[in-house]
């Protein structure tokens, strides 16, 4: 076999993006899916719908905007070129931004769903045994919802690798910095190289595949069942 | 005598609670109320899990909410232990782990009491290795029992912790926390909406309704006032009378107990001469006759009473309440065609006929 048509770089570029942007997410979404699944607050429908309008927007549009707002002009590119002297659009770090909000109700979604489920009595039973909320948080909220974190990794880690749409947008195609393997599977089609799209389209199929085997597989034998 | 003292007003849309209480801090303390009369919600006010904006509550000596002086302790800082109506225990860990979640959060100094007591008391040696999920609905609740002992709590919260088990399992339960109340000077404050199944235990009654608390008192008196004869539910219209044992009668399968300068007949209770026994009264199997018959009777137990007080009639209902004094006050229901027959006035002697065999409620020492 001749591994030396693939372009690896590509490859790389995308499995590192997936891999920054999952931490990113699982560090913001988590105390963002904390407060919608306890809050009683009137605040939270809205909240609700901002997080899973990546749902329904076309990626274009999304990354539109974000192209505006990553801008030497924008509202987020601009404070950034002052302080770092460097452009957000089409940089591996507003890649890494855009990603984030893309995915952003792939991973806050089923944390919320794991932080209802296990819902506030628990906790208190918690608290009752000389647990402060952060501790309650760490030793029995946390391995509750473990089945929701594996989700939501995994839905995160999936749906950036499968992006491109926003990252066409926001990160245009430079090789070596922006250019991840959806864009790298389109460009050799464009130029009728069918044989690396075909390298490059079956590898991720085949890898989608294998770790949502063993994501299934693993959450069936996980012992806790909130519900 | 050290008392709680706790008063709470909450407002909710269905259903509001108002209570000022004061009760020793010592014994079992029954909060009794229907559904919905807010003994819930006061007891996890107690608990500090609800807050109400101008609470106050005092355990002995130490304030735990002063809301006048901005003063609520969180209650992770409550030596509280707390059983919920459904176990609530931990999916995610074993029975030990459970046990030990609370234990390892208190410093070793203040651990009065140690993981093989507790475990020996509740009986939890055969299900330590096992999951909550494995366990039936009484074993859950023995758990969390002894993971709320662990904490060497000060006041324990019951929150009916019965409730969700059948009549089985309450009857596996309730020699635990019979054993608990006798091993443990621990102060317990128990809610319930079954007073049977906590008449052996019960020192301190609270009745609740609507949110309001409409008598505190020792468990006798509360039960045997006529006004609130009836708030309890005629299955538990009775009195509760704290006896010994004084021997036995085998050969006709009795037992007779004492209380003050009387004795009862009750049916055969394996316990020791000398040992304390709760009997129940209920005031439809007590009857009034007017003297001591000359004509012989099948009656075992007769005493001799005062008519303390005589209970409002119902010109639609048939039956009337008395309060009897026999060295203890107890309540008797008889026809409004023998209180006029009898022609029944306070302060008459008479004498109390009880059914020996429907005497005891519950057969269990305490």
């Amino acid at each position: 076999m001749d591994f030396s048509i693939i372009d690896w770089q590509p490859i790389w570029i995308t499995l590192k993006l997936a891999a920054t942007t999952v931490s990113v997410l699982l560090l913001i979404g988590t105390p963002v899916a904390w407060w919608l699944a306890h809050t009683p607050s009137r605040a939270r429908v809205w909240v609700e719908a901002v997080v899973a309008l990546p749902l329904v927007l076309p990626p274009t549009v999304l990354g539109f905007y974000l192209l505006i707002a990553l801008g030497a002009n924008g509202v987020i590119g601009g404070p950034f070129q002052s302080v770092t002297g460097s452009s957000l659009a089409f940089s591996f770090a507003g890649l890494v931004i855009a990603s984030t909000l893309y995915s952003f109700p792939f991973v806050v979604q089923p944390l919320q769903g794991a932080f209802e489920a296990a819902g506030k009595t628990y906790l208190e039973a918690a608290w009752s045994l000389r647990a402060s909320k952060w501790d309650a948080f760490l030793s029995v909220a946390s391995p509750m919802a473990v089945r929701g974190y594996l989700t939501a990794t995994v839905l995160g880690f999936a749906h950036t690798l499968g992006e491109f749409g926003v990252v066409l947008m926001v990160g245009g195609n430079i090789p070596g910095k922006t250019k991840v393997v959806s864009i790298a599977i389109y460009d050799h089609v464009e130029a009728l190289e069918y044989s690396q799209a075909h390298w490059l389209s079956g590898g991720l199929l085949l890898f989608s595949f294998i770790v949502l085997l063993i994501v299934y597989a693993f959450n069936r034998r996980l012992p806790v069942h909130v519900s | 005598m050290s008392t709680i003292q706790s008063w709470f007003r909450i407002q909710y849309k269905q259903f509001h609670l108002d209570t000022e209480l004061e009760f020793p801090d010592e014994g079992v303390t029954v909060v009794f109320g229907r559904s919905g009369s807010g003994k819930t919600t006061l007891l996890r006010c107690l608990a500090g899990l609800e807050r109400s904006p101008t609470g106050y509550m005092r355990f002995g000596d130490s304030v735990w909410q002063d809301e006048s002086q901005n003063k609520f302790v969180p209650v992770h800082r409550r030596p509280i232990g707390m059983v919920f109506q459904e176990a609530r225990l931990f999916p995610h860990l074993t029975v030990r782990d459970n046990l030990n979640y609370g234990y390892r959060r208190i410093t070793p100094d203040h651990r009065k009491i140690t993981f093989g007591q507790v475990a020996d008391l509740m009986d939890l040696h055969p299900l330590l290795e096992r999951r909550p999920q494995k366990l039936s609905g009484g074993e859950q609740q023995r758990v969390a029992i002894g993971r709320a002992l662990l904490t060497s709590p000060r006041l324990l919260l019951l929150d009916e912790p019965l409730a969700n088990l059948d009549a089985q399992r309450k009857q596996d339960i309730l020699p635990f926390l019979i054993r608990l109340r006798k091993e443990m000077k621990l102060p317990i404050v128990y809610v319930t909406h079954s007073l049977g199944e906590v008449l052996q235990l019960v020192d301190t009654l609270i009745l609740l309704q609507e949110g309001k608390s409409v008598a505190t008192g020792p468990a006798n008196e509360v039960l045997s006032r006529l006004d609130l004869a009836g708030k309890t539910g005629p299955s538990t219209v009775g009195s509760v009378l704290t006896t010994t044992v004084a021997g036995h009668e085998t050969e006709f399968g009795l037992t007779r107990v004492q209380y003050r300068d009387q004795s009862l007949y009750i049916p055969e209770q394996p316990l020791e001469v000398g040992s304390p026994l709760r009997v129940h009264l209920l005031a439809q199997d007590i009857s009034i006759a007017l003297g001591k018959s000359e004509t012989p009777t099948s009656v075992l137990n007769l005493l001799p009473a005062t008519i303390l007080e005589i209970g409002p009639t119902d010109p639609k209902g048939s039956s009337v309440n008395l309060k009897l004094d026999v060295g203890e006050p107890i309540l008797a229901t008889i026809t409004r065609k023998s209180l006029a027959h009898l022609k029944l006035k306070p302060g008459m002697q008479v004498y109390a006929t009880v059914k020996a065999v429907k005497m005891v409620h519950e057969i269990e020492g305490y």
